[in-house]
């Protein structure tokens, strides 16, 4: 539908090559002037949607981050890659540590609603955490279906065709718009943002 | 999870848990804080920063020593990066060039370097082709000739260098004849990178009388009858990057394809070569950096007498040297970088000094990288070699660092 709207949510994460240490005070890992970069599974839903709007399946994709001003940096990211919009949920840094699956669930629920959002795109989990649970609880506080585990989506007027990658094997299962669809590996591989989009986020 | 099926991201988790054999791919995207390339970068910058060093880990380093082993010149990989902008990185973005300045070219250079050298100097050296074309030529020439080279669907080569003429290019001879629209070349050029798969040849010649004066810079195209090549010169490094010979027997070429003014050649030339020199020192500084980071890896891991190398306080001491020094050069280039786009006076000598600091230092990282990696770091599995051998040419070219001392004294004496 052209008129659908993607909010894909992106989590800005330890760098997957950084070899992570312990704090001092056993109270976490070491973030301080640590690389950071986009969630790997985050780059596949952005990926996803833009490619989406690509084939004109999607008006408009919109990536969402939660945190302190650093997320700047990885909106800046979707956007290069091709979102259309990008929405910094602003979080103190001393805040920054409690914020979990729960909270930003409420966040993505809330502007979902209110950007009239038809298709909530997310990693399958965060490669800091594993949680694997905020697309889940998204869906339950939308009240939306979920397709989670994603390796194959396809958008067909207003159902969503999901190809899940789960225990057993794959399965498929048919979705009514609007939904919540989270990415696993195997469901696209991401584009390197080009020069001209990396200047035109400026 | 760990299945390596196509999607970059299963090759990522792959190489955390890779061998000596890998090169420096994952690492090199980690903090290893003195020696991060990012730092003094802004947001733009570091953003296509990192996109280069994907690029390089992804698409690169994989296949470097394949490319090295087999010499396979790896069109598809460059027209892959010429997608992303890095065809025509400081060329007008009105003929498909990115229009970005010289130390945003130097730092996609550095991070390209890091997944092959040899290829990223090729894709330098195209570089610097389009842009002379793009800044002296009119603008036929502009729209004709630069976007199929910014989007890497032609190559380019840049031919000075002939048999009797190297460091001293002024007195080159390939001649140029003026007859009706046409001129004709006769005479030939040496060690010409690209030469037999470019498609756009840029040959200074003379059209005019001994000196640099006398000297013209014309587009010869593939294909053009009396263009021939030499046979492909077997090299130490940069092999994969074809050289060759490139030979003109009355070769007609448009005087429509002579870029700037007749006697403008020699100036349009050296112009190419000051940025030629940040870019090839940049490269340097890749290779070096890779290398840096190899041997770090390698220190923690390999145990003698009991203990990890990195215990040794030499080697911890000729660590940190070596860190230094990569960071003394980064510094000269990018400072030289600045001078230049910002057309400053000693914008010539610095990047002079730039590449010759560059160049020599980044080399003898690589080399002490080598020697810190013992019998190991002499096989063609573990990819330090290649960037031994690969950046050894860049003392050499460009301007040798003995002509890059000529043009530092020349400032110093001058009246």
């Amino acid at each position: 539908m052209a008129e659908l709207r993607a909010l894909v949510g992106v989590k800005r994460v330890i760098d997957y090559a950084v070899k992570i240490r312990v704090k001092p005070d056993k109270t976490g890992v070491v973030t301080d002037g640590v690389k950071h970069s986009m969630n790997p599974f985050c780059e596949i839903a952005v990926e996803e949607a833009v490619r989406l709007k690509e084939k004109k399946l999607v008006k408009e994709v919109i990536a969402v981050s939660c945190g302190p001003k650093q997320c700047q940096e990885t909106l800046r990211t979707a956007l290069a890659m091709g979102a259309d919009r990008g929405i910094h949920v602003e979080v103190p840094e001393s805040e920054a540590e409690r914020l979990g699956p729960l909270q930003v669930s409420r966040v993505l629920t809330a502007l979902a609603q209110k950007e009239k959002a038809g298709l909530v795109l997310l990693g399958k989990q965060a490669i800091d955490d594993d949680c694997n649970q905020t697309g889940q609880m998204t869906a339950a506080m939308l009240d939306w279906p979920q397709g989670t585990f994603a390796s194959k989506l396809t958008l067909e007027g207003d159902k969503v065709t999901v190809e899940r990658e789960i225990d057993g094997g794959l399965e498929t299962i048919r979705l009514k718009l609007p939904a919540v669809v989270t990415a696993d590996l195997r469901l696209n591989e991401p584009r390197y943002a080009t020069l001209p989009n990396i200047m035109g986020t400026n | 999870m760990l299945r390596l099926c196509g999607g970059r991201l299963a090759a990522q988790l792959g190489s955390l848990h890779g061998s000596l054999q890998k090169p420096a791919c994952g690492s090199v995207r980690g903090v290893l804080s003195c020696i991060d390339p990012s730092l003094g970068l802004n947001d733009v910058q570091k953003e296509f920063q990192k996109v280069a060093f994907d690029f390089a880990s992804r698409e690169m380093a994989p296949q470097m020593a394949e490319w090295d082993q087999k010499e396979l010149f790896p069109v598809e990989t460059m027209r892959k990066a010429a997608q992303l902008g890095f065809g025509g990185i400081y060329v007008r973005s009105d003929v498909g060039g990115s229009e970005l300045s010289r130390l945003d070219a130097s730092v996609i250079f550095e991070a390209l370097a890091t997944g092959c050298t040899s290829t990223t100097a090729y894709i330098s050296i195209h570089n610097m082709c389009v842009w002379m074309i793009d800044s002296f030529g009119n603008e036929e020439q502009r729209h004709k000739f630069c976007p199929p080279l910014c989007s890497m669907e032609k190559f380019a080569s840049y031919c000075l260098t002939e048999p009797g003429s190297g460091s001293d290019a002024v007195s080159l001879m390939t001649s140029a004849k003026q007859q009706g629209d046409n001129y004709i070349l006769n005479g030939s050029k040496a060690f010409i990178s690209g030469g037999g798969e470019s498609d756009i040849y840029i040959v200074m010649c003379r059209t005019g009388g001994p000196g640099p004066k006398g000297i013209s810079c014309l587009v010869v195209e593939k294909g053009t009858p009396g263009l021939s090549f030499g046979k492909k010169e077997k090299k130490v490094g940069w092999n994969s990057q074809p050289t060759r010979a490139v030979i003109l027997e009355d070769c007609a070429v448009p005087v429509a394809n002579r870029i700037g003014n007749e006697g403008q050649g020699f100036l349009i030339a050296m112009k190419g070569l000051n940025g030629g020199r940040i870019n090839v020192a940049s490269c340097s500084l890749g290779a070096a950096h890779a290398s840096v980071v190899l041997a770090r890896d390698h220190l923690i891991l390999r145990k003698q007498f009991g203990e990890p190398l990195a215990n040794n306080q030499y080697l911890q001491f000729k660590l940190a040297d070596m860190a230094t020094r990569l960071v003394a050069s980064r510094l000269m280039i990018r400072n030289a970088a600045v001078a230049l786009q910002e057309e400053r006076e000693d914008a010539v000598a610095l990047c002079s000094m730039a590449k010759l600091f560059a160049t020599d230092e980044c080399f003898t990282i690589c080399n002490q990288s080598l020697q810190m990696h013992g019998g190991y770091g002499y096989l063609k599995d573990y990819a330090v070699q290649q960037f031994v051998r690969d950046s050894r040419v860049h003392q050499i070219l460009e301007g040798s660092n003995e002509v890059m001392r000529m043009l530092i004294s020349r400032n110093l004496l001058q009246e």
